[in-house]
């Protein structure tokens, strides 16, 4: 926020109030691991306009940092100067740094309030590993945790590698251009336009919404909130902006990460079948589906949802099991595509061979060949 | 000597009405209807009426009221009918004051001061009509993590639970506390509806051990009828350390109880008065409980979960979190206004903590630990309805246990008499003319009535939140608000005041 | 056929089986109307008692009923239902069906008065009322062998 952030009326930020939004979702995955274009999902997410309300739109993109692919890319918002010294010496202390700029912007009309943001590329020192009983993943994780709640005015919003996100207050288009997303290539994108209820003014509470390298676009509102939050908070996750989003970031962070579940596994836990479908099952799936959704009973989202998960060399997009929010999947050559609408898929690629509605529940994958990224 | 007790009720007969069938006068087990053949007239005697609605309620020509009497001490708002009339009993007996069923007190009660979301516009509801809606839960230790076998299958620990249907279990009460009957009833419907009820510390009868898959035996600290044979019959076993209207004293059923088949259900002699310890003699202490989870899990192989079950007293989140890590499977924890066959009626009136409270306070703390998925957690002790079974669930409770609403379904009436042995109702007795009142297959319908209903109605409220699975409400206190609630209160419940 | 069958495990000898009986019979709306006078009407049920041993009888609509050979004035009748019926314009009250049935469910309505008997209510849909009002479920209306 600039100088003159007196003068505004403070809205309350997600955090200290939860807010129910709509939303529109759009990814799109090159298998082959072509880097595409962003401007496609800026493009697509001006087709779902509606769906939005100007209240925040957001990016990931994978594959983006072609130039530092092994070092972590943080990118944070700050309020003020002091949040940035005080936080670059917590990351100084921890990490190599190799590069620390403002992300470029550009002015734009329809974007007001942005903080100051700024994003470093860097490696963890070893003598830090050294120290630390954690693994490199869970220190990172804790960092992050750290700055976003003891660091007043500092915001992480993007910690994984070769990956970043790119969020803010605006319509998703506005944010795209403002980002100046035009410049940027990766083989994964994905986008999210939010319509909340409520008139949050803070950049951080827009999606997408990361941790490490996993990023979540979700759109729905979804009923069992508490009951996931309760549960995560137990394992050390503090869900500080009391949102849908981050508590199933926070879901599929612990079930894949830490607990080592594959992701078709997580997905039958946050969205698995019923008990009498289940029944029906030959006798090896019934079993492992009445263990996975006996162990993580209070891991079961309900509600609508609709979300897109991106992933070092993967996306998975998965609707609830009543599918209560729309969510249409393309393919074309080695692209998948996913999205809130159709007519988004279709203005970046007007004839995919394949158009269909993925089932509740049913997770639909997209990952790279093995022959690895193009760089 | 003078008689200082005034009755509490009158009979009131309606002598238009009346024919003088006689049903109240051969229905009534405390001889309170007389019929005078001379004159051909029937009266009653209303100082022995208990208010059980016999009469009442089998009198074809609807001629029978009970009202409470009019007959009054002078008004004091200290000095109330019940303390003086307590003390009058006392001073013509000298003896403790005993009581039946949950205390009549006025204490708040949460479930009443918390109301349940709904949704609108922002998400759908879900209609149960058509949807699956599922309330089928598990009760045990989860296993948290999961081993990948080379073909991809899954593995992990193992853990005895136990699958209900319903999050609805019929909770403790002993042959001999209650009748054959009822227990035959409790044990049909369990069945039928695919939960569980529990046999309380009076031991099974060896005819009910084909209801094993649907039964808890329970092991107290009187030990009455356990033995091998007993412990492997059940689907779980459960230790008793306290129960929600009497913690911290032990129990006392009197020999008149014990006629020839609870004497051998219970192992001990014909009219000898079961008389169970206040603390397990061998439990002073928690390592002294896992000892005996430990010996009972080696007594069935380890193939049954053990649940414990306490009251709700004051420090009760310490005590579940200890309990949490002896290696007991579940833990049950009884509220103070939850009912009983007989208490000393100052202990039930006045020690323990309301179940809204307690639960909420154990929830948080093993969270808080995090170790609330190595237990299951059930609450009884006044769960009066779907609605505060949905609250209960909400709060945290895996499942809940439910007895007075059991033995409303099957006929009681409240009267709380069950200490005076002489249930109309054939339910509180072991008296074979009494008992015989009971008859199994209408006790039983009307208990898979109950469940039933409830389901469907706890099915609405989850639709209505836009919750379709059960495992989705429990410990989503997003979901409650509380009214008329201090900050203190809504703090220990973990919820926000309506309106927030 | 449907009849009323009687458990003794579970009869309590309350008796509310007669009365209602009685009620049915009487084409009364109010209960108590059927009992105006004070004088209890026999009934087509009847609670036998002895010792702690009790049961409702009442009668058994019998494949080869034996009153109804012995009926001297063609009252007795089987009905659609397979009950036996008495049509009270016809019965001249000689007591011979009451002497005749080895079961004792026939009962005198007085001298040259219609006899009395279980007609399964007939004139209430065949809702034996004694079935519907026994608090213990003793009684039952079922198909028997």
């Amino acid at each position: 926020m600039d100088e003159f952030e007196g003068l505004a009326v403070r809205t309350p930020r997600e955090g200290e109030v939860r807010i129910p939004s709509g939303c529109a979702i759009c990814g799109y995955f090159s298998r082959d691991g072509r880097a595409l274009p962003a401007s496609d999902a800026v493009g697509a997410m001006s087709y779902m306009h509606e769906r939005s309300n100007g209240l925040g739109g957001g990016f990931a993109g994978y594959g983006i940092y072609p130039d530092f692919p092994d070092d972590y890319a943080f990118h944070v918002f700050y309020d003020d100067d002091r949040a940035r010294e005080e936080t670059e010496a917590i990351l100084n202390a921890r990490f190599d740094i190799v590069n620390t700029e403002r992300i470029p912007t550009r002015k734009m009309y329809g974007i007001k309030g942005a903080p100051r943001i700024w994003r470093y590329f860097g490696k963890l020192l070893p003598e830090v590993m050294a120290r630390t009983e954690l693994d490199e993943e869970e220190y990172v994780c804790r960092l992050v945790f750290h700055i976003n709640t003891d660091v007043k005015g500092a915001y992480v919003f993007s910690s994984g590698k070769n990956m970043g996100v790119f969020k803010g207050v605006g319509y998703p288009e506005d944010v795209g251009e403002y980002y100046r997303l035009d410049e940027y290539k990766g083989y994964c994108w994905t986008a999210h336009g939010r319509y909340p209820t409520n008139t949050p003014g803070w950049w951080g509470g827009a999606h997408p919404f990361n941790i490490l390298g996993y990023t979540v676009v979700h759109n729905g509102e979804i009923s069992s909130y508490d009951a996931n939050r309760r549960f995560m908070e137990q394992y050390g996750y503090k869900c500080t902006l009391l949102t849908d989003t981050e508590v199933i970031t926070y879901i599929i962070d612990y079930l894949h990460r830490k607990r080592g579940l594959t992701l078709p596994d997580v997905a039958k836990v946050i969205a698995p079948p019923f008990w009498e479908q289940i029944e029906r099952m030959e006798a090896g799936e019934r079993e492992r589906l009445t263990t996975l959704r006996n162990m993580y009973a209070s891991l079961l989202v309900t509600g609508p949802f609709s979300i897109i998960l991106g992933y070092p060399g993967g996306m998975m997009a998965l609707n609830d099991r009543l599918k209560l929010r729309s969510m249409v999947a393309a393919e074309k050559g080695d692209v998948l595509y996913v999205s809130s609408e159709e007519c988004a898929i279709r203005s970046i690629c007007p004839d995919p061979t394949r158009v269909w509605s993925p089932a509740g529940g049913e997770p639909v994958f997209a990952e790279l060949k093995k022959e690895g990224v193009e760089i | 000597m003078i008689n200082y007790m005034m009755p509490d009720y009158e009979v009131v007969r309606d002598k238009e009405l009346c024919i003088k069938c006689k049903v109240c006068v051969r229905q009534c087990a405390n001889n309170v209807h007389v019929y005078d053949e001379k004159r051909d007239v029937l009266y009653a005697d209303s100082s022995k009426c208990v208010n059980c609605h016999r009469c009442v309620t089998l009198c074809p020509a609807r001629a029978l009221k009970i009202v409470k009497t009019d007959h009054c001490f002078k008004p004091s708002a200290n000095y109330t009918e019940d303390i003086i009339k307590d003390i009058y009993r006392q001073a013509d007996t000298g003896g403790v004051l005993l009581s039946s069923m949950g205390t009549p007190k006025s204490y708040p009660v949460y479930w009443d001061k918390m109301l349940v979301n709904a949704s609108q516009v922002t998400n759908p509801s879900i209609d149960p009509l058509r949807e699956p809606m599922e309330i089928k839960t598990f009760l045990g230790k989860k296993p948290e993590s999961i081993r990948y076998r080379e073909d991809g299958s899954i593995e992990t620990e193992k853990y005895p639970d136990l699958e209900l249907k319903v999050p609805i279990m019929f909770s403790a009460m002993s042959y001999g506390s209650i009748s054959g009957n009822a227990h035959i009833a409790l044990a049909r419907a369990a069945e039928a509806l695919g939960t569980f009820y529990n046999t309380g510390e009076g031991g099974l009868r060896e005819d009910l051990y084909r209801y094993g898959a649907n039964t808890i035996v329970q092991v107290a600290s009187g030990r009455f009828g356990v033995h091998p044979a007993y412990l492997n019959a059940g689907a779980a076993i459960e230790i008793k350390i306290g129960q929600g209207a009497k913690p911290g004293i032990g129990g006392h059923l009197p020999g008149s109880k014990i006629g020839p088949e609870v004497s051998r259900t219970r192992m001990i002699p014909v009219g000898t008065d079961a008389i169970s310890p206040a603390p397990h003699h061998d439990i002073y202490s928690i390592e002294d409980l896992r000892q005996l989870v430990i010996g009972l899990k080696e007594a069935t192989d380890y193939k049954k979960p053990v649940i414990v079950k306490i009251a709700a007293v004051h420090n009760v989140a310490a005590i579940a979190s200890g309990i949490a890590r002896s290696g007991a499977d579940i833990i049950a924890i009884d509220g103070f206004r939850g009912g009983t066959g007989a208490a000393p009626t100052r202990i039930r009136d006045n020690v323990g903590i309301p179940i809204e409270l307690a639960l909420a306070a154990v929830d948080t703390r093993l969270r808080e630990e995090g170790i609330r998925s190595a237990v299951g957690l059930v609450v009884g002790g006044s769960v009066r309805s779907s609605a505060d079974v949905v609250k209960a669930i909400a709060l945290g409770a895996d499942a809940v246990y439910i007895a007075t609403p059991a033995l409303l379904a099957m006929g009681c009436h409240l009267c709380r008499s069950c200490h005076s042995g002489r249930c109309n109702w054939g339910i509180a007795t072991q008296d074979p003319e009494l008992v015989k009142r009971l008859n199994p297959d209408v006790a039983a319908a009307r208990l898979v009535n109950l469940v039933s209903a409830w389901s469907h109605e706890i099915k609405e409220m989850m639709g209505g939140m836009g919750i379709n699975s059960i495992e989705a409400l429990r410990g989503n206190r997003l979901m409650l608000r509380g009214v008329g609630l201090t900050q203190k209160e809504l703090d220990i419940l973990g919820i926000k005041h309506a309106g927030e | 056929m449907k009849r009323v069958y009687v458990n003794e495990e579970w009869c309590l000898g309350c008796r509310l089986c007669e009365y209602w009986c009685v009620f049915s019979g009487s084409g009364e709306k109010r209960f108590t109307f059927a009992f105006d006078g004070g004088a209890v009407p026999p009934a087509g049920i009847r609670v036998e008692e002895y010792g702690p041993v009790r049961f409702a009888v009442n009668c058994r609509h019998c494949d080869d009923p034996l009153c109804l050979k012995g009926c001297i004035s063609g009252a007795l009748s089987r009905d659609g239902m397979g009950a036996i019926r008495i049509d009270k314009t016809k019965c001249v009250g000689c007591h011979t069906c009451i002497a005749m049935c080895p079961y004792g469910c026939i009962v005198s309505g007085g001298d040259n008065k219609p006899v009395k008997k279980c007609q399964l209510c007939a004139g209430r849909n065949y809702t034996p009322q004694c079935v519907a009002h026994c608090p213990n479920n003793a009684i039952v209306y079922e198909e028997g062998e």
